[in-house]
C-alpha cells in the first residue's frame, strides 16, 4: 500500500465535495435497495404461497362471507383433501397504531392445511384444549414481548368490545420468507361473542388439494358447485391470489419503481460529472506525476481506483442504511400490510455489483483522460 | 564542456545531433527547432534564453523525454531516448531526470515529505531508506524543519526549493529547470540559483536551464541562445562553440 498516502490524499482533498458524492452514491444504492425490498414486500406472499392450495372467496367481494355448510360441498368435489376456513379479526393491541394480522380459524384442520407455520406439539394441545387460547407468529411475539402463558387484551374494531386471549403457543415458519406475524384464535370463541356479525360464516375458505396438477379443474368445480347461490364463489389459487392481492398495490410499486430508477440514474450522472470535474481540476498535477516516471498505466488506475473506492464507501453506507430501514420497517405496523424482509443477499450482492459497476463508470472517463493526458499539454496549461 | 556545432565527442553526457521540432497550428507548420545540434558535458550548467516562442520549452521537453522530435536524435549517457516507446520513455524519466518547473508544480494534499517521496515510491527501496534519502534531499534544500508541511503553508521559494529536492532524491543523471525562477521575488530567486549552484559545484550535478532572466542566466557556466530554432552562444553571431568559461 505505498501508494495509499496519494490516494488517500486526494480523496480527502476536498472534504465536502466528497461527503456529497459520497452522499451520492449511499442515496442511489440505498433507493435502489430499498425498490427492491418494496417490489420483494409485495410479490413476496407470491413465492411463498403453497402449490397445492386454493383459495376461496365471496364471488362480491372478500369481506363478504360465505356459509358454513360450503365446507362440506368443497369437501365431496374429487382432488380435494381438506378444507379450513378463517375469518379476519382486525383488533389493535393497546394502541390504534399496533394492528396486526389476526385470522379466527379452524382449530382442527389448520395445521394440516398450513404444515409450514410449525407449533410444537404441547402448545397446540394447549391450545385446542383453551377456548380463550391464541397461536402467535415468532415475529409478533417478538414485537410486543409476549411470553407463552400470558395474557394479552385485543382492542376489536369489525368486532366491538376487548377480546382477551391465553398465548398458548408460537409458531415459526420452515422457511425464512414464511409470514411469522399472524395471530390466531379459536373460530369458536368468535362466533360465539359476536354471533350476530359472524353469522355460523366463514371468512374464506383455504383448499389443500390432492394434486396440483387438477389446481385448474378443482378451481372451475368449486365455483361451478356455487353458481347461481347467493353466495357464489370465486376461487384462486393460494399463489394467483396473493398475486392479485399485491396487483392491488402494483401501481404504487410501478410508481416507486419508475420515479426511483430516475432518480437513481440522474444521482449517478451527476456524481460522474463531479468526479470528472475533479479529475479535471488536477490535471496538471497526474502531469506531474507522469513527469517523475509515473506510467499512463498508473495514472488512470489511479483515478480508476479514486473512482471506485468513493462508490464503494458510498454504497456500502447506502446498503447498510438499506438494511437499518429494512430493519426498522419490519419492526412498525406497517410490516402487516406490505411484509418487508430483511435485505436478501442477491439485493445485497446486486447493489455491491451496481455500486462497482457505476463507480467504474463514473471513473471510466476521467481514467481515460489520465491515461491519454499528454505532459507537455497538461503543463502548459497550468 | 558545452558544443552546439554538433562535432563533440560521443563521451558527453548529451549529445544532441540535427534535432528538429515541427507544429501543426490552424493549418500551419512552424518549424521550431531545426537541425538543432549541442553536447553538454556531465557537471555542467547551461541556461537556454531566447524571445517567447523561440522553443526554450520545447528544447527541454524533448531533452527530458517530455515531447518527441520530427527528426533528429538525442542521446542521453549513452540511451538513445528518441526511439523509445512512451512506456519506455517513462521508465528512463524516472532513472535519469529530476524536472524543476517554474509554477513548482507540488501535489497540494501531500506534504513537503510526501511531495519529495513520490519519485522513490517508484523504487524498489524500503521506506525507511526511502525516507533516509527523503530527509537527505530535504537537508539538502535547507527545510528539514519543513518536512511535514503542506504547499500552501510554505513561501514561494521553500515551495521551489522542495521541487528542487524532489528533483535530485532520485539522484538522476542530469536536472531540466523550465524557468525556476520565474514565479519568484529577488531574494528567493537568489536563494534557489545559490541551491542549483551548489549542487553544479558541490554534487557535480548536470543542469540545464531554461530562463528569461539575463541575471540568473550569468550564474550559469555557459549560456546558449536560441535564434532561428537553432543554439547559439551568448554573445557569438554565429553558431559556435563554448569552452565553458566561468
Amino acid at each position: 500500500m505505498k501508494y495509499g498516502g496519494l490516494l488517500f490524499a486526494n480523496l480527502f482533498r476536498k472534504k465536502i465535495r466528497l461527503m456529497l458524492t459520497l452522499g451520492s452514491f449511499a442515496v442511489a444504492i440505498f433507493l435502489f435497495s430499498f425498490l427492491a425490498l418494496v417490489k420483494q414486500a409485495f410479490n413476496g406472499g407470491i413465492g411463498i404461497a403453497g402449490v397445492d392450495r386454493l383459495v376461496v372467496i365471496n364471488r362480491t367481494s372478500i369481506i363478504q362471507q360465505l356459509p358454513m355448510a360450503y365446507r362440506d360441498r368443497i369437501l365431496r368435489i374429487p382432488g380435494v383433501k381438506r378444507v379450513t376456513f378463517d375469518n379476519w379479526f382486525g383488533g389493535v393491541y393497546q394502541d390504534p397504531k399496533n394492528g396486526l394480522s389476526q385470522f379466527a380459524i379452524d382449530v382442527e384442520n389448520q395445521r394440516q392445511v398450513f404444515p409450514e407455520l410449525v407449533v410444537p406439539d404441547d402448545e397446540w394441545q394447549n391450545f385446542v384444549k383453551d377456548r380463550q387460547g391464541a397461536i402467535v407468529g415468532a415475529s409478533t411475539a417478538k414485537r410486543f414481548g409476549w411470553k407463552i402463558g400470558q395474557r394479552i387484551p385485543l382492542q376489536g374494531t369489525i368486532f366491538p368490545g376487548t377480546w382477551e386471549f391465553n398465548i398458548d403457543g408460537i409458531y415459526h415458519g420452515k422457511r425464512s420468507r414464511d409470514d411469522q406475524t399472524q395471530f390466531w384464535f379459536h373460530w369458536d370463541y368468535l362466533n360465539e361473542r359476536a354471533k350476530d356479525l359472524v353469522r355460523g360464516q366463514a371468512g374464506w375458505y383455504t383448499v389443500q388439494i390432492e394434486n396440483p396438477d387438477d389446481a385448474v379443474r378443482i378451481v372451475k368445480a368449486i365455483d361451478n358447485e356455487f353458481a347461481n347461490s347467493p353466495y357464489e364463489t370465486h376461487t384462486d389459487t393460494e399463489q394467483t391470489f396473493a398475486a392479485s392481492f399485491a396487483k392491488q398495490l402494483g401501481n404504487i410499486g410501478f410508481l416507486v419503481t419508475a420515479i426511483g430508477t430516475i432518480v437513481f440514474f440522474t444521482l449517478l450522472l451527476v456524481t460522474g460529472n463531479t468526479m470528472a470535474i475533479s479529475v479535471r481540476e488536477r490535471m496538471g498535477e497526474l502531469a506531474v506525476l507522469k513527469a517523475v516516471g509515473y506510467s499512463d498505466r498508473f495514472v488512470m488506475l489511479l483515478v480508476l481506483a479514486e473512482a471506485l473506492l468513493i462508490a464503494a464507501v458510498g454504497g456500502g453506507l447506502g446498503l447498510l442504511c438499506a438494511a437499518g430501514f429494512a430493519a426498522l420497517l419490519a419492526a412498525t405496523p406497517m410490516h402487516n400490510f406490505i411484509p418487508f424482509s430483511s435485505l436478501s443477499a442477491s439485493v445485497a450482492l446486486m447493489g455491491i455489483g451496481l455500486t462497482l459497476l457505476f463507480g467504474a463508470a463514473s471513473g471510466f472517463l476521467p481514467a481515460m483522460g489520465g491515461l491519454r493526458l499528454r505532459v507537455i499539454d497538461a503543463l502548459r496549461r497550468v | 564542456m558545452v558544443r552546439v556545432d554538433g562535432r563533440g565527442g560521443s563521451s558527453s553526457l548529451v549529445n544532441v545531433r540535427g534535432l528538429d521540432k515541427k507544429y501543426q497550428r490552424g493549418g500551419e507548420e512552424i518549424h521550431v527547432l531545426q537541425g538543432l545540434n549541442l553536447d553538454v558535458a556531465a557537471g555542467e550548467f547551461v541556461a537556454f534564453m531566447g524571445p517567447s516562442g523561440s522553443g526554450k520549452t520545447t528544447l527541454l521537453n524533448l531533452l527530458g523525454g517530455l515531447d518527441v522530435p520530427s527528426a533528429g536524435s538525442i542521446t542521453v549517457a549513452g540511451d538513445e531516448i528518441t526511439h523509445l516507446s512512451r512506456g519506455k520513455l517513462t521508465q528512463w524519466r524516472a532513472r535519469h531526470v529530476g524536472f524543476v518547473f517554474q509554477m513548482y508544480n507540488l501535489i497540494p494534499v501531500l506534504t513537503a515529505f510526501q511531495n519529495v517521496e513520490l519519485p522513490l515510491l517508484l523504487t524498489k527501496l524500503s521506506k525507511a531508506e526511502r525516507r533516509k534519502h527523503v530527509e537527505t534531499a530535504l537537508a539538502l534544500v535547507g527545510l528539514t524543519d519543513r518536512m511535514h508541511h503542506f504547499p500552501r503553508q510554505l513561501s514561494g521559494g521553500q515551495e521551489q526549493r522542495v521541487t528542487i529536492a524532489r528533483a535530485i532524491v532520485s539522484d538522476p543523471t542530469f536536472l531540466l529547470c523550465d524557468e525556476p525562477t520565474g514565479d519568484l521575488d529577488r531574494k528567493s530567486a537568489d536563494e534557489v540559483m545559490a541551491l542549483i549552484l551548489r549542487l553544479v559545484k558541490e554534487y557535480k550535478k548536470t543542469v540545464l536551464m531554461v530562463t528569461h532572466d539575463p541575471v540568473v542566466a550569468q550564474r550559469a557556466n555557459t549560456t546558449l541562445h536560441l535564434e532561428k530554432g537553432a543554439l547559439v552562444e551568448a554573445g557569438a553571431p554565429e553558431v559556435a562553440m563554448s569552452g565553458g568559461a566561468r
